[in-house]
């Protein structure tokens, strides 16, 4: 293929990963090493996480608390959450293999501003320093701050959301970074439409990153300034309003859930064609809907709110609004199962996670309609029903979207390919495990056990029980998947420049790529999916 | 529980409830075998057989027709659903005529009941089957949530405000009350019932007739005890076991207590006593001061009978 001649030409042998030491990757302005900081960074905060979620698991294997107290349990879930939220799933695709891939797909040698991109990392950084700070005297109000709680409790809430309002800021100057890259700086011939679904993925994101964040900061600061100075946004004693944070607090927080799932829903829409050897079916309807769902996530923000004493005009309109973020994801999964039509499909690791990412992601989207309907919102609002729906969109979506994103791209950041015998082992247990831990967590839901309880009454036993079983696979098969990932960076097979013969521009680079990705920017003559006949223009 | 309605549904508006989930799972049921039918069956029927055809696939990029309709139809189908959902929420939540009014404040970590006639309780909620019956709900410290799954609603207590909920309970029995919004380190046990009674039997006890064996006399320690369950004590003092949020109460009685500053006490009758309706006035050292008074939910009586509890828990 003309594709391969391409990839293997030139390079040295080890590419942008060829300078030694650690001011090499403090330092660097290379938007790969940036990257691939960013991953090892947020795979540790989700492994960390996930050590709370089995904490928490473990303690839920009887009714009363046995292994911790009441407090520490709550500190446990709060830990979990927010970590798993504002130090993984929000950063770890954007910034992680956002930053890795989104100048590779669209032909540039770097981000539009370098500098800021290795700002942004130590903003980071020095935001999950600030959060570890505040475990001083742990948090125990849960992720979502709810006030008057947490403008009382005794844990260290100021510190706390100082370090998410850092986070926060890195995460807008990397969707800035990102938008003005998008626009600049793609490559000769790189049209609009012939931008791979990732970039589409990541610039809806970005978009809402550089819109919906500000608010949270602004709230956070609005906390901080009532704990510190003792003034009154949402303390009702001295004239303010509880249900205020609320609103802002989801003003930004319902429109970050894109955030955590559109991304993974552009490394799907990549991974599915190459391995069905088809090109994606509806490219426009999947690059537009992208930009639909960013801007109907704004809309819907009530929903997380039906049972605080909205009008029921306001419930009703936020339901009606919510239903319609359900038209463009619908879409989504039609067109990714209708690209599997007549394909030549092979089920390597990364096509497996992908697989499973639309699998899961259907119960996740199946079981919305359950809460953004107002009557069983109100009957499943803060129940463990909640909970199993937002697992099944982020764990199962979000996460096995980075599994699958991870596995695709191994071979291309690291120059080897990704151990095939024990990826799959991986990724039966991690199968199983999720569907046990999370589909029991629908049916306790809908008996009425509530979220959050460190304690529940026996009638719920069985179910935790089963749940912490499922979890347990679930972990030993995440540590198994990653334990794999290690291995294959030191033993794994050398990988070819385009070891799954994919046509999009990063991997017409070696394998790993040069500090400044291509020896000639490439000039773009299609669009990025034609597999077959050599020109074709997406319906 | 009641009978004759399915998935144990505790009255015709839960039932009317459980029809939107049904329906929401038909049709929700219908998506999932047909989305995933084909997900399985493209996977299955068209994975790779001979390694040396993978550029033979058709050139399939799109196809409006079909497209259009895969928008159109979950259009509809969203309308639907949202309608039919908001159609039974706007039905319950409509003024209703003539209902009892019971007052309940949520605090931490447990729910204060008062009736119109003045009567109150605590974590223990009695209304009359047959009868609407209309919470005030307000909450005096932190929001909580007022939930009640065999009802299938619930509704958030918010300091500053009252919320309202409606309920039509059409059968005598107990029913569980949980706080669903997180309100701090005992969350999990801020549980409360609902007792509906048959509707001569609420009038008996409304009458003021004692509960427990007719003409039987109950022993202050085990009115006590009751007292002390029903009354919340538990979800903060432990009786055996690591401490809770409070001191553990066995042994208290009697022995000698740190108190915050560099002061002690003797938690002799009047100690207790004054700790249950002034529990500021002298604070345990190492604990925090977050409990609410009693002088408002329990009588002088049912303080007697606590302390006698307390001072059998040697």
């Amino acid at each position: 293929m003309e594709n391969d001649r391409v990839t293997e030409s030139g390079g040295d042998e080890s590419g942008y990963l060829a300078e030694r030491g650690w001011r090499s990757w403090a330092f660097t302005l290379d938007h790969k090493r940036i990257g691939v900081m960013y991953l090892l960074t947020t795979i540790v905060f989700f492994l960390l996480g996930g050590l709370f979620a089995m904490l928490l698991r473990l303690e839920l294997l009887t009714p009363q608390t046995k292994y911790f107290s009441a407090h520490a349990y709550n500190v446990f879930f709060t830990l979990h959450g927010a970590m798993m939220i504002f130090l993984f799933i929000i950063p770890a695709i954007p910034s992680g293999l956002g930053n890795f891939f989104i100048p590779l797909h669209i032909g540039a040698r770097d981000v539009a501003f370098p500098r800021l991109n290795l700002a942004s990392y130590w903003v980071f950084v020095a935001g999950f320093l600030v959060v570890l700070a505040s475990l001083v005297a742990p948090m125990d109000t849960g992720w979502t701050f709810y006030t008057p709680y947490s403008a009382k409790t005794g844990a260290a809430v100021a510190t706390l959301s100082f370090g998410i309002f850092l986070i926060g800021m890195s995460s807008i100057l990397t969707g800035l970074n990102f938008i003005v890259t998008v626009h600049k700086l793609r490559a000769p011939g790189m049209t609009w439409h012939r931008m791979p679904l990732f970039v589409w993925g990541m610039y809806a994101t970005s978009i809402i990153q550089v819109v919906a964040t500000p608010v949270v900061g602004v709230t956070f600061l609005l906390l901080a300034m009532e704990r510190l100075l003792g003034m009154a946004f949402f303390d009702p004693a001295k004239g303010g309003d509880p249900v205020l944070f609320q609103h802002f607090f989801w003003f930004y927080s319902h429109p970050v859930v894109y955030v955590m799932i559109l991304p993974a829903m552009g490394i799907v829409s990549e991974v599915i064609p190459v391995f069905s050897r088809k090109p994606i079916f509806g490219y426009k309807a999947i690059a537009y809907s992208s930009l639909a769902i960013a801007f109907i996530g704004f809309l819907v923000w009530g929903h997380h709110m039906f049972t605080s004493a909205m009008s029921p005009l306001a419930n009703a309109i936020f339901s009606f609004l919510t239903f319609f973020v359900a038209v463009p994801t619908a879409v989504k999964v039609f067109n990714w199962i209708a690209t599997l039509y007549r394909g030549s499909i092979t089920f390597e690791s990364p096509m497996l996670y992908a697989l499973t990412f639309i699998f899961l992601f259907i119960i996740g989207g199946l079981t919305g309609p359950f809460l953004a309907a107002l009557s069983t919102n109100v009957q499943l609002h803060d129940t463990y029903f909640v909970v199993a729906h937002f697992h099944y969109t982020m764990m199962g979506g979000t996460v096995m979207g980075f599994f699958a994103g991870l596995h695709y791209w191994f071979p291309k950041m690291t120059g080897r390919m990704p151990g095939e015998k024990l990826a799959r082992a991986a990724w039966a247990l991690i199968f199983v495990g999720f569907n046990v831990t999370f589909f029991t967590m629908f049916i306790v839901g809908v008996r009425g056990m509530p979220r959050r309880y460190a304690e529940y009454l026996p009638k719920f036993h069985q179910e935790n029980v089963i749940a912490t079983i499922g979890s347990f696979l679930l972990a030993a098969g995440v540590l198994l998947l990653f334990w794999n990932l290690w291995h294959s960076l030191r033993k794994g097979a050398r990988a070819s420049g385009n070891p799954w013969r994919a046509l999009s521009l990063e991997w017409r680079t070696p394998s790993p790529p040069a500090t400044e990705n291509f020896h000639e920017i490439p000039e773009v003559t299609d669009w990025p999916y034609g597999y077959g006949k050599p020109k074709r223009t997406p319906a | 529980m009641a009978e004759g309605l399915a998935f144990g549904a505790a009255s015709e508006q839960a039932a009317r409830v459980d029809g939107v989930f049904v329906m929401i799972a038909v049709i929700g049921g219908f998506f999932f075998f047909l989305t995933q039918g084909l997900l399985i069956w493209f996977a299955v029927k068209y994975r790779r057989r001979r390694p040396d055809r993978d550029n033979e696939t058709p050139q399939i990029t799109g196809n409006h027709l079909l497209e259009f309709f895969w928008v159109l139809i979950p259009s509809i189908v969203v309308v639907a659903i949202f309608y039919y959902g908001w159609r039974v929420y706007a039905d319950l939540s409509g003024p209703p005529e003539a209902a009892t009014e019971v007052h309940v404040n949520g605090r931490q970590w447990l729910y204060e009941v008062r009736y119109p006639d003045g009567r109150t309780a605590v974590n223990e909620i009695r209304v009359p089957a047959g009868k609407t019956v209309k919470f005030l709900l307000s909450a005096s410290d932190v929001i909580h949530g007022f939930s009640l799954p065999d009802f299938r609603v619930k509704m958030d207590m918010i300091p500053g405000r009252i919320t309202t909920l409606t309920l039509h309970p059409e059968r005598p029995g107990r029913f569980q009350i949980y706080c669903t919004v997180y309100c701090g380190t005992q969350h999990s046990n801020m549980l409360a019932e609902l007792i509906v009674m048959a509707p001569e039997e609420y009038a008996r006890w409304e009458a003021g007739e004692r509960e427990g064996p007719a003409g039987a006399v109950e022993p202050p320690a085990a009115r006590g005890e009751r007292l002390a369950k029903s009354a919340g004590c538990l979800n903060c003092h432990a009786v055996e076991g690591p401490a809770k949020i409070g001191p553990n109460l066995k042994g208290l009685f009697g022995s000698k207590r740190p108190l915050e500053g560099a002061a002690e006490a003797v938690a002799d009758e009047e100690y207790l006593r004054e700790s249950i309706v002034d529990p500021g006035a002298k604070i345990a050292r190492g604990y925090p001061n977050v409990m609410p008074t009693f002088k408002t939910t329990l009588t002088p009586e049912d303080v007697s009978a606590l302390v006698e509890w307390l001072k059998k828990l040697k």
